[in-house]
């Protein structure tokens, strides 16, 4: 089995991919849910301010949701540019 | 160094036996710990319900044993397996299905622990609720088995599935990256069942009225967590049963792996994430079941939103598996 230079970078370009998304994920998935959970005690002691609360947790979760993205695009740039 | 396969196959199965039970351990120990914390604290609140207490804690031990007894199940079969067709191949299925079964055994083992232990607090709170409290122990605990199911049926059919006709290079990669997606895909969801579960628990105890509404807000918030759970067993079912074209190439392989890691570990976040917000939202329908309909709705936009990133795990996950 012959291993070239140019197939050891595609390899290390897919296995980064991988791992750039996957870890990527688990900050946002954390923090959003985090940011969900306390809209919904927010709501649950105060119904009234329901629509102001519910979009301060969109907006909260979406910052929280960049590094996401950045991963995202890491893993894309890996995949089909480098 | 010696390349007898009947060697290599002997290390992998001992290797693998020993990563399923010792990772599978993890889980069951920290959450059955957890329960006998609180039904020991329960009974010192209440000693005059020890008795029923002490069974609650039992039969919710007993569950969250589940995940560690898979991980023995698959730690015996991989210690006595016949090899009728010994190849490679097998030698990457062994290690896979060890890991698979270990990784898939900690957010189980963990996540049953906290409807028990909640129920035994629960119990020495309002004594006349012990019946509502154990069912809802069993519901809630039973549904946190469901990841670590998931990894025991990946790691049966990777045993079981005959893999001589396929190339090792890149089988061995694909296999390995399916016990990985399943496996470790498992951990998030499992435990944010727990939570979710334990705050029902705590619910119920707290205002017996609202048991059927915290109950049905559980099982829907317990359902959305699931989901990354079931994006790593599509991937790595996607990984065991396609066939991939021989290569001599490392590219191809390491994108196989890659696919199964980005599963696996992308699946951890939002199933933690979106079990904390149910957790929130049962405990909030649980104080006041008038304002539920529109609790679900936030809970429901919330996980939505948490899910999100799980979604990009699976998309680079397939784009590595068909695109690249």
């Amino acid at each position: 089995m012959a291993i070239e230079g140019a197939d050891i970078i595609k390899a290390a370009a897919f296995l980064g991919a991988g791992i750039s998304m996957g870890i990527g994920a688990i900050g946002p998935g954390v923090g959003e849910g985090m940011a969900a959970a306390k809209a919904c005690e927010a709501i649950g002691k105060n119904p009234k301010e329901a629509g102001l609360l519910t979009r301060t947790m969109l907006v909260g979760q979406a910052v929280s949701e960049s590094t996401g993205i950045y991963s995202l695009v890491i893993a894309l740039l890996l995949l089909f540019v480098v | 160094m010696s390349y007898d396969v009947h060697i290599w196959l002997n290390a992998a199965a001992f290797v693998g036996a020993g990563l399923s039970m010792g990772l599978g351990a993890i889980g069951a120990g920290i959450g059955e710990g957890f329960t006998a914390a609180c039904a020991t604290s329960a009974i010192s609140r209440n000693p005059e319900a020890s008795g029923e207490i002490f069974k609650t804690m039992l039969v919710g031990q007993a569950i969250a044993e589940t995940a560690g007894i898979f991980g023995l199940v698959i730690a015996m079969m991989l210690l006595f397996i016949e090899n009728p067709n010994p190849s490679f191949i097998r030698v990457a299925v062994f290690i896979g299905a060890g890991l698979c079964m270990g990784f898939g055994a900690i957010g189980s083992g963990v996540g049953g622990g906290f409807p028990a232990g909640e129920a035994c607090t629960g119990i020495a709170r309002q004594p006349a609720m012990t019946k509502r409290l154990n069912t809802t122990m069993l519901v809630g605990s039973s549904i946190c088995q469901t990841p670590s199911i998931f990894a025991l049926v990946t790691a049966l059919i990777l045993l079981f599935s005959d893999f001589s006709a396929h190339p090792l290079f890149p089988t061995w990669a694909a296999v390995l990256g399916a016990g990985l997606a399943c496996g470790i895909a498992a951990i998030g969801p499992g435990l944010g069942d727990g939570l979710v579960a334990g705050a029902c628990c705590s619910a119920v105890a707290r205002q017996p009225l609202a048991a059927t509404a915290a109950t049905t807000t559980m099982l829907l918030g317990m359902a959305v967590t699931e989901t990354t759970a079931i994006y790593g067993l599509l991937v790595s079912f996607i990984l065991i049963f396609k066939t991939f074209p021989a290569t001599n190439a490392l590219a191809p392989a390491m994108a196989l792996l890659g696919a199964g890691l980005c599963m696996g570990i992308g699946a951890i976040g939002p199933g933690i994430g979106e079990g904390l917000t149910a957790r929130s939202a049962v405990g909030q329908v649980g104080k006041n079941q008038d304002n539920s309909a529109e609790l679900v709705r936030v809970m429901l936009v919330g996980q939505a939103v948490s899910e999100s990133t799980g979604i990009y795990s699976l998309v680079i996950a397939l784009v590595l598996i068909f695109v690249v």
